[in-house]
């Protein structure tokens, strides 16, 4: 069943697959990111309450929501790397890692220009913003655990434990507003319920978190490319490809 | 699966179980003082038997009781009711209020208890809910008449 992932555990493999997806991917997330984000913030009706403050839901939710499903690509490949003990998978984690950081940044600082004009403050210490900053300190700790080894193998065994640890946290952020008493209010899509959005203001919500998602494995494609560069500098193959593309 | 990548594949699951039921039983040791807020039933009948005292600083969250919001009309001192589900709670504030902030809507407010259901207030944030819709749905459906700032007449 998992016979055709095998030769993936080869970088050479995994570098190619990554040069055909890559053009996909960028072109998919352009389309699909500036469709969501122009439909959402200049044509999507304004909300109720809130008026055209809410439009930034179109950046703070998609990115809220993928830095949780990137924090569990990110587990799942170190879990990979630490099981079967394959080398592309821890490094496409690290791969991963700086990107969620970023986009956990993104939800963060959203989130805070959101509250100030609505709730009255930039930042309060309540269950779900506290859980997702810890998350973003999980992203950091990976990539810090990851450069403190200079022997990679052992780097990577140790930033995987890290990063599978972590995503203990993923679950708590999530149902950090129906557990505890929070400012921040419950969840809008992601629950079993119908979601409590007008159908005019999802289409464009879930054609921006498409995008994101797009985008963020476009530049995960390049970031993992640059890893396996870097790892295996002094491998014929990729003497080869480099000689190659200087003579071009 | 050949036994060695068994015996790894035990050893992380174990870890991440051990951890997490740590995580969990921390949780639950720490579950009321996660909790950002008091509701006003919790300030007079208590949470989990016990009463908060007189002067201590606390922070509240419920509705603001339609009708009960009356401001002072030199300064901006206000006053308004907070109930959840049973006893309703009063708070003082003086200060700027946030944008959201409307009879029925849900407030979190930060203050002293200077009385066993009355809080001077230093803070008030609004807690919006998760619904979003055009206003033209909402006076549909909740009979919400969105009126633009500017086209508010005069005292409120």
């Amino acid at each position: 069943m998992w016979k055709w992932l095998h030769p993936y555990a080869k970088t050479d493999a995994t570098f190619r697959l990554c040069q055909v997806l890559l053009p996909w991917f960028s072109i998919s997330a352009l389309l699909t990111l500036s469709l969501g984000l122009v439909w959402g913030l200049a044509f999507a009706p304004s909300d109720y309450q809130q008026g055209d403050s809410f439009r930034i839901i179109y950046i703070h939710v998609p990115s809220a929501i993928l830095s949780m499903s990137t924090y569990f690509a990110m587990a799942v490949a170190a879990f990979i790397g630490l099981v079967w003990q394959i080398r592309t998978a821890h490094m496409a984690m690290i791969a991963i890692a700086p990107v969620g950081a970023v986009i956990t940044f993104i939800a963060l600082f959203t989130g805070a220009a959101w509250g100030k004009p609505m709730w009255g403050t930039w930042w309060v210490w309540d269950a779900r913003l506290t859980s997702e900053l810890i998350l973003l300190f999980l992203y950091l700790g990976v990539m810090a655990l990851y450069n403190a080894f200079d022997d990679k193998i052992q780097a990577g065994k140790a930033a995987g434990v890290m990063a599978i640890v972590g995503v203990i946290n993923l679950p708590i952020i999530h149902y950090s507003v129906e557990w505890w008493n929070t400012l921040h209010q419950g969840a809008t899509i992601s629950k079993f319920d119908k979601p409590s959005i007008a159908p005019e203001m999802l289409w464009p919500l879930l054609i921006s978190m498409l995008g994101m998602g797009l985008f963020i494995g476009a530049v995960t494609l390049v970031k993992l490319q640059n890893e396996i560069l870097r790892r295996e500098i002094n491998r014929p193959w990729v003497i080869t490809l480099l000689t190659s593309e200087e003579t071009k | 699966m050949n036994p060695r990548r068994q015996k790894r594949l035990v050893a992380v699951s174990a870890v991440v179980l051990v951890v997490a039921g740590a995580v969990g039983l921390m949780l639950y040791a720490l579950n009321e003082n996660i909790d950002l807020f008091y509701t006003p039933s919790e300030i007079v009948e208590g949470k989990q038997g016990q009463l908060p005292k007189v002067g201590q600083r606390l922070r509240i969250g419920g509705m603001v009781v339609p009708g009960t919001v009356a401001r002072d009309q030199k300064s901006l001192a206000v006053s308004f009711d907070l109930i959840d589900t049973g006893p309703v709670v009063t708070v003082s504030y003086k200060g700027i209020l946030p944008d959201l902030f409307r009879e029925g809507q849900g407030i979190v407010a930060t203050g002293v208890l200077t009385e066993a259901n009355y809080i001077v207030a230093d803070e008030v944030l609004a807690k919006h809910d998760e619904e979003y819709m055009p206003p033209e749905l909402a006076e549909k459906m909740k009979g919400i008449k969105h009126v633009k700032p500017q086209n508010l007449g005069g005292t409120d």
